[in-house]
């Protein structure tokens, strides 16, 4: 296999920076942002020069490692740390160095009244730098490191502003939400090396037929546990709308375009375990269709644009698992829409924090209306975005939604109807909320109550956007047209070339079956909200929206079943500490006292009981000698 | 006369000489008391002496004659000096060593 010098310094640059930055402290202000951004600029340059290189090998050699350094050796058994750059690989780290880079570009002008810049473009450094590492690492214990490196900066960033006490709280919130995959990530890594003796993807690739299905089952359901926390599906989804607490740059880097997307990296790179245990990749499957009809559903009933944009997120994201669980053939669908979903939704993210950076960072969208008129520049990028996510032709969301659903139509008998009328139904509910958010932010009456206009964003702030809205453009024919995102990772994750069970429906009647739902979902939006729009969220409203306004009561859920009962289990155990441990430690004490103060009654001070106890004494001596010889 | 009625006697007064100590207060007559009880002592060890045909009991009892000699001697300052610091002879009332 190829080797490279290069890899190391993507991961190693932004990670000095962001130490630099750190460590220099006030005396970097000046300069922090400037530094930070030409170095996520420099990793993108490593990115595409690499990309063209391995653009002009051959397929078989397109792979490249690097050894770092030997990191673990304990007899026959050695971890390297080594990075590993494939065609899966370069896919993401052009989509986090380039999206990244942008994003930056963008933070210097909408943090730059925020006195913490620095710590800010630090943290997002260390961001880049993990989560290159996450793509980069060639076994699942690098992974890992990349995998906490995420949390941890997602954690940072959420709780950015932690003076405000709400936000550190939904900081906290993702972070042990996270935790909950971790450990399934964990024990994958101890599950594999108990069953192969190795933990780096080639070693287990290449056994994985020699391993039962049962352990790797086993193996698949504790990844699947892990890309759902880290991915925010269902069940570990609810730290994804409390997490918009980060600044909008954040939301959009992180918790739209690349951290939240590790899920479906992960279970992408673990192809081979899961085309080798069915039932787990049922389970992803479930885990798929519920979220992305779960965050369609919360998405429809958010008045908050970043909560409804970070809904609409995992209901995307449902779909890329819903893909991945198709089997070699959704593998590269599922990156497809990865990838256009980080241009259109980072684009959103961006025009929904230029709306807000207009509107005094109000964020609730029944103060908005009528925006598009003040802000032109932000309101044609957002509908470039929002034309893409909803799946018109020819922007980027239709050919990548549109394959999954043709996937899912595919997967053969009732299975198959199901799964694609519940991508059609997602498409119609996505259809319409975002169409919702559209007409209320940038339409309607001006609700905002304060006399002064909302005013467009900076040069800085526009340019990213107008870059990202390019790519929500294009990105989707690129990779649609002769196949070339498919057959680009082909080798990597389906190089068995395994086609369709069936072809259940011609592609053309899925496409028109899909646009049909997206002219459907919008419809019913513009015909439900043409009106004047109340500036108070109305209390007389359907049982659903009641569900969704709460997030369709997973918090309540969460409280009552785990939390409470955790809380309890830790009470009790804690009054059984008290009680038996300490309970017997203290009564060992307890009795030498006592003893102690009866024994004390005996020194009373008076002569004559001396003298009696001595004449007791010598008495009872006596008369045991006499016993004992007699 | 059985020899061992001596014996008899020694026990007799050396108990009590024990219930003197143990039941009276007065500091002198607790005094004559272990005096009685060393003479009972004494009355066994040369009864003892007669017994075995020796000389070595009556050599023991000489001793005890010695110490009970130094301890009248130092005793009875010590209960003088009490006597005169506190204006009483009853050993109940010597009991400051308990705290």
């Amino acid at each position: 296999m190829t080797t490279s010098s290069n890899l190391v310094w993507l991961i190693a640059l932004p990670l000095l920076s962001s130490a630099l930055l750190l460590l220099a402290g006030k005396r970097a202000n000046a300069w922090g942002h400037l530094l930070a951004t030409t170095v996520s600029a420099s990793a993108f340059a490593i990115g595409v020069v690499e990309f063209f290189a391995m653009q002009n090998r051959d397929v078989a050699a397109r792979p490249v490692t690097q050894k770092v350094f030997t990191w673990i050796s304990v007899g026959d058994f050695q971890v390297d740390a080594s990075l590993l750059l494939d065609q899966l690989s370069i896919c993401f780290v052009l989509l986090i160095t380039g999206v990244g880079t942008l994003i930056h570009v963008y933070s210097i002008a909408y943090m730059s009244h925020d006195r913490d810049r620095r710590r800010f473009f630090a943290y997002l450094n260390l961001f880049i730098a993990a989560m290159l590492l996450l793509v980069l690492g060639d076994s699942y214990l690098n992974l890992y490191v990349g995998w906490e490196g995420v949390g941890l900066a997602s954690y940072l960033l959420i709780g950015f502003w932690n003076e405000k006490p709400a936000y550190a709280t939904a900081a906290k919130k993702a972070f042990i939400a996270n935790r909950v995959g971790d450990v399934g990530l964990s024990l994958a890594i101890m599950i594999a090396f108990a069953t192969f003796g190795d933990v780096t993807f080639k070693g287990i690739e290449e056994q994985a037929d020699q391993a039962s299905t049962a352990s790797m089952t086993a193996i698949a359901l504790m990844l699947l546990l892990a890309a759902v926390g880290k991915s925010a599906q269902f069940p570990l989804q609810s730290w994804l709308g409390d997490a918009m607490a980060g600044p909008t740059p954040v939301s959009a880097l992180i918790h739209a375009a690349t951290m939240v997307t590790a899920g479906v990296y992960l279970i992408t790179r673990s192809n081979f375990v899961f085309d080798a245990a069915p039932t787990a990749q049922l389970a992803v499957i479930v885990v798929g269709v519920i979220t992305l009809l779960f965050g369609a559903v919360i998405g429809m009933a958010k008045d908050d644009i970043k909560k409804a944009l970070a809904a609409s997120t995992m209901s995307q994201i449902g779909y890329m698992i819903l893909a991945t669980g198709l089997g070699p053939i959704g593998y590269a669908f599922a990156i497809m829409h990865l990838l256009t979903h980080g241009f259109f939704k980072a684009s959103m993210f961006l025009g929904a924090g230029s709306v807000m950076h207009g509107m005094k960072d109000e964020v609730n969208m029944r103060k908005y209306g009528g925006i598009g008129k003040y802000m032109p520049f932000t309101f044609i990028t957002f509908g470039l975005g929002y034309l893409a996510i909803i799946g018109v032709p020819p922007f980027a969301g239709f050919y990548s939604k549109d394959k999954i659903i043709e996937t899912a139509f595919n997967a053969g008998g009732l299975k198959g109807v199901l799964l694609g009328g519940a991508t059609l139904l997602g498409a119609t509910i996505t259809a319409f909320y975002m169409t919702r958010v559209v007409i209320m932010t940038f339409f309607g009456n001006e609700r905002w109550g304060h006399k002064d206009e909302p005013h467009e964003s900076p040069a800085l702030m526009l340019i990213p956007i107008s870059l990202l809205s390019v790519g929500s453009v294009i990105s989707g024919f690129l990779f649609y047209r002769n196949h070339s995102l498919e057959y680009w990772l082909k080798p990597i994750v389906n190089p068995a070339g395994e086609q369709h069970l069936e072809e259940f429906l011609k592609p053309i009647v899925v496409s028109v079956l899909a646009v049909t739902a997206v002219i459907i979902g919008v419809s019913i939006a513009i015909a439900k909200y043409r009106g004047e729009i109340s500036s108070e969220a109305p209390v007389k409203v359907n049982a659903l929206t009641k569900a969704a306004r709460r997030d369709l009561f997973q918090d309540d859920f969460n409280e009552k079943v785990f939390m409470r009962p955790g809380q309890l289990l830790v009470k009790k155990l804690l009054n059984f500490d008290y009680i038996a441990l300490d309970g017997l430690v203290r009564l060992v004490g307890a009795v030498s006292v006592g003893a102690g103060q009866s024994l004390r009654k005996l020194q009373n001070g008076y002569v004559r009981s001396y003298a009696l106890m001595m004449v007791v004494g010598v008495l009872s001596l006596l008369i045991t000698v006499w016993l004992m010889t007699s | 006369m059985s020899i061992a009625n001596y014996l008899y006697l020694s026990a007799i007064l050396f108990t009590i000489g024990a219930v003197g100590v143990v039941v009276r207060r007065n500091a002198i007559v607790v005094f004559m008391c272990i005096e009685l009880m060393l003479n009972a002592a004494n009355l066994a060890f040369v009864t003892f002496a007669r017994i075995n045909g020796n000389l070595e009991g009556q050599v023991v009892a000489f001793f005890t004659m010695v110490v009970a000699a130094c301890e009248v001697v130092v005793g009875l300052a010590i209960i003088v000096t009490i006597y005169r610091s506190r204006r009483s002879a009853s050993v109940d009332d010597a009991s400051l060593l308990k705290r």
